[in-house]
């Protein structure tokens, strides 16, 4: 996937608002931003962050200067591991014409420093949003790895992948009954990018509404 | 003691086949893969349960020379493809993760004393 090829078929696929959250790196977000200016989309700078018991969550900014600042704690607050691109693959960092500008030697695979328990304030200090990604999946998931929902973190919504396991997962979880729930085609290809099926009312599709929307609930 | 007799003598069962003379030296456990990934000592046999493709990668990183999955887990497809591409052989149990571990390492200490 390259900025390029991510804008276009987003555009062809007529979708409104689309999401980049690479592994622990917020690095190829700018470039995407900038391929997605000559359609009519709104492109949000994030991140899926491995936090320390391997549980994935989401981050999301409204600017990509506040989604830079978080990247750049990340790195810091992240294992000392380089990558090994013939076990990992390449980590590269493209510009909005697909060109390979670098890439990226720490390896972003990696659980970083940061707790589940801490994620929701740190994330909302640098002005984004954090939510458990694909909680109903059996790897990386809050459920799967932690069992249970942390008092300590009240996130405002969650992503899950099978919307048919909602009800399942709101019976068994008092707490996911009283929020939002999304769904995201977590596309790592090309073709995984979902078609244009779900959505979230709103008055005018702005950055700002949308962000405010994930972060203050919303109709559905 | 190679990872072929380490399956003839516990009964695990081969998920995907990889080298099967490697040698193995000592058993480890941890399902952390951040962890696994630095502390695995290379030849030792992994316990885990984490069954997705990371703890391919992860195995393939530490050099592991086999990788057991714990617990009745089955690895995913993904999972079974990157080991065939690795040589990495996988292994299942239903046992837990320590009497899954346990019974490697007592067949290493046997498999020593025979030697001896």
């Amino acid at each position: 996937m390259t900025p390029g090829n991510i804008a276009g078929m987003a555009a062809l696929k007529e979708l409104d608002v689309i999401a980049l959250t690479d592994h622990n790196s917020s690095k190829n977000c700018g470039a995407l931003m900038k391929a997605a200016t000559p359609y009519p989309l709104i492109v949000l700078p994030g991140m899926e962050l491995c936090t320390s018991e391997e549980i994935h969550v989401v981050c999301l900014f409204d600017t990509l200067e506040k989604a830079m600042a978080f990247d750049a704690y990340v790195a810091a607050h992240s294992p000392d591991v380089k990558n090994r691109p013939d076990i990992f693959g390449e980590q590269r960092i493209l510009d909005e014409n697909d060109e390979i500008v670098g890439a990226v030697d720490q390896l972003l695979i990696n659980a970083s420093l940061i707790s589940v328990m801490e994620v929701g304030p740190l994330v909302e200090s640098f002005g984004g949003v954090a939510y458990p990604a694909h909680i109903d999946k059996s790897a990386y998931s809050l459920l799967s790895n932690l069992g249970f929902i942390p008092p300590e973190w009240r996130f405002p919504l969650f992503e899950v992948k099978d919307k048919g396991k909602l009800p399942k997962l709101r019976e068994e979880h008092d707490y996911l009954g009283t929020i939002n729930s999304v769904t995201s085609s977590d596309a790592h290809y090309l073709q995984d990018i979902s078609e244009r099926e779900n959505s979230v009312e709103l008055g005018n599709l702005t950055t700002q509404e949308f962000f405010t929307a994930l972060k203050n609930g919303f109709q559905l | 003691m190679t990872v072929k007799e380490l399956i003839e003598r516990t009964g695990f069962s081969p998920i995907c086949e990889g080298d099967l003379t490697r040698e193995i030296q000592s058993v480890y456990c941890c399902d952390m893969l951040s962890i696994a990934m630095g502390r695995a000592p290379a030849d030792s046999a992994w316990v885990t349960v984490m069954g997705n493709v990371n703890s391919v990668a992860v195995g393939a990183l530490a050099d592991v020379s086999c990788i057991l999955y714990a617990e009745g887990v089955q690895p995913d497809a993904e999972c079974k493809t990157r080991a065939a591409q690795q040589g990495i052989t996988l292994l299942g149990a239903d046992l837990p993760v320590f009497d899954a571990a346990l019974k490697i390492h007592q067949h290493l200490l046997a498999r020593e004393d025979e030697a001896l």
